[in-house]
């Protein structure tokens, strides 16, 4: 290959994750729009953009730049100023080690894909914790402590539910995964795809796990002292983050890029069940209520961890059985 | 109480399952928000939006302005000579000066426009005529007059109820006759 080639190849791979990370969460913004408006039985946005108001996020887009950018005299600056890019940043790079095709449709093709997704996504933490306590606001700074406690306890039964897909395939690799899977999967690693799905709701902080949120407790938690474009940008983190658990539960637990066509149109069913899985996510918001936070941590510690415990025993037999047979 | 769910026992969790169903009805059923600005509203033909005035079936009896009970309806006239050929004396009537409705002291009652006997007032359908200044409310007899053209034609009876008064009464002279 062409010394010249190796680096339009690279630039080409991190324009198309980089698109991806602004396209899809607006995707995802605009059909929550829709689909929450709908399920309320209302219209939605109908006027930006002429056409059942699809510009409406490219609107709130301009009127957040417009808006003034305040920093709270009492506030860290710096750590507050960096919060919301230290929130974005994890998803990008998630972003670009998830498959979306077969063969080498990847952002980059990781060995130890799955490690680095669950590492770089427990930052978010981080960034949550950097904008409550930076906020000087004790709404920010209890909203912040749910945060954390909320992100320590669930990031327990992600990665074993994780783990089980991980040793049923045998490879930590995304792409090997995918590669891996079969359809008699779907039961299998039935009870793992359901705690992952769950604790990742739980990941993202989204309802009806907005605890560290709870406009009707904490004003708006962690988020009470952004206005303008850090606001957006830890908005933004949201979506991302709602298109990052979608499309790793697609990859890890409903086969990624595997259908009619495989070949061909692998690209078009990985983001066929990142969408619908998408959809549930915004499905739960509107049907489900917040839990409470002693609730928040019964569910994670006496539901989500034995079950995912007991889903790593069932993949560890099967896979013995397998291998002995 | 709880309600109670499958053969008397209520699951758990079966609450969740009801509102993912209730939610996800109500987004395959098809919205009823009507898009006011964009789209009319279908109003019922005997909406109460405007008074409307026939100026020249008015006789100034001045039964709506006693009968309002709000007092919005300001009226003000003078008397008239009309000779008549042939006639002994010439015969004196009413003429319109001043037929005025405050809007913003109608509580749209309709009593005006039951009393009136002359069918000089009517219900219009048309609502957009909210003003900045609250003395703009005041229609006088020209803006009263130009609702006229929004006055839908009258309902037709209903063929299952009661025939009016003026049927009965007809088909009772021509039975008896």
């Amino acid at each position: 290959m062409l010394p010249g080639m190796q680096w339009l190849e690279l630039a080409l791979r991190v324009g198309a994750v980089t698109v991806a990370f602004l396209v899809l969460p607006l995707l995802v913004g605009q059909t929550e729009h829709k689909v929450m408006a709908h399920m309320q039985a209302r219209l939605g946005p109908m006027y930006a953009g002429g056409f059942h108001g699809w510009a409406q996020l490219v609107a709130d887009g301009v009127k957040f730049i417009q808006k003034e950018d305040i920093t709270p005299r009492a506030a860290d600056s710096p750590v507050f100023k960096l919060a919301p890019g230290v929130a974005l940043i994890p998803y990008l790079l998630a972003l670009a080690v998830i498959p979306l095709g077969p063969g080498d449709l990847v952002g980059e093709p990781l060995d130890i894909g799955l490690f680095f997704v669950l590492a770089i996504v427990g930052v978010g933490v981080v960034a949550v914790l950097m904008a409550a306590w930076s906020s000087a606001n004790k709404y920010s700074l209890l909203g912040g402590l749910r945060a954390a406690a909320q992100l320590m306890g669930y990031e327990l039964p992600f990665v074993l539910a994780a783990a089980s897909v991980a040793m049923a395939a045998g490879t930590l690799s995304l792409p090997g995964i995918v590669e891996a899977w079969e359809p008699w999967w779907l039961i299998w690693q039935l009870p793992a795809a359901i705690v992952f799905f769950i604790s990742g709701l739980a990941e993202i902080r989204r309802p009806p796990f907005d605890m560290p949120i709870a406009d009707s407790e904490l004003v708006f938690g962690y988020l009470t002292e952004y206005t303008g474009m850090r606001f957006a940008f830890f908005l933004l983190a949201e979506y991302v983050g709602i298109v990052v658990i979608s499309a790793l539960t697609a990859t890890l637990f409903l086969g990624g890029w595997h259908g009619p066509m495989a070949e061909s149109l692998g690209w078009l069913w990985m983001l066929l069940k990142t969408a619908a899985v998408a959809f549930v996510v915004i499905w739960l918001r509107v049907a489900w209520p917040r839990l409470r936070e002693d609730q928040l941590q019964r569910l994670c510690w006496l539901v989500l961890v034995p079950v995912s415990l007991l889903q790593l025993v069932l993949t560890a037999a099967v896979r013995v059985a397998m291998v002995q047979s | 109480m709880r309600p109670k769910g499958v053969f008397g026992v209520s699951v758990p969790g079966s609450g969740l399952g009801k509102g993912l169903a209730v939610t996800i009805k109500t987004l395959v059923t098809r919205s009823t928000t009507q898009q006011y600005p964009d789209v009319k509203p279908e109003l019922p033909p005997r909406s109460r939006g405007v008074i409307a005035l026939r100026e020249e079936n008015c006789t100034v009896c001045m039964l709506c302005a006693r009968e309002c009970p709000d007092w919005c309806i300001y009226i003000d006239s003078h008397k008239e000579e009309v000779v008549v050929p042939g006639a002994a004396r010439p015969r004196q009537r009413n003429v319109l000066d001043q037929f005025d409705i405050d809007f913003s002291l109608c509580m749209y009652c309709g009593i005006c426009i039951e009393v009136c006997p002359f069918d000089a007032l009517f219900w219009s359908p048309e609502f957009e005529y909210a003003e900045h200044d609250i003395r703009n409310l005041l229609h006088n007899k020209d803006r009263l007059g130009e609702w006229m053209e929004t006055v839908p034609p009258p309902q037709p009876h209903d063929h299952r109820g009661e025939p009016s008064k003026e049927e009965a009464n007809a088909a009772k002279k021509s039975g008896a006759a």
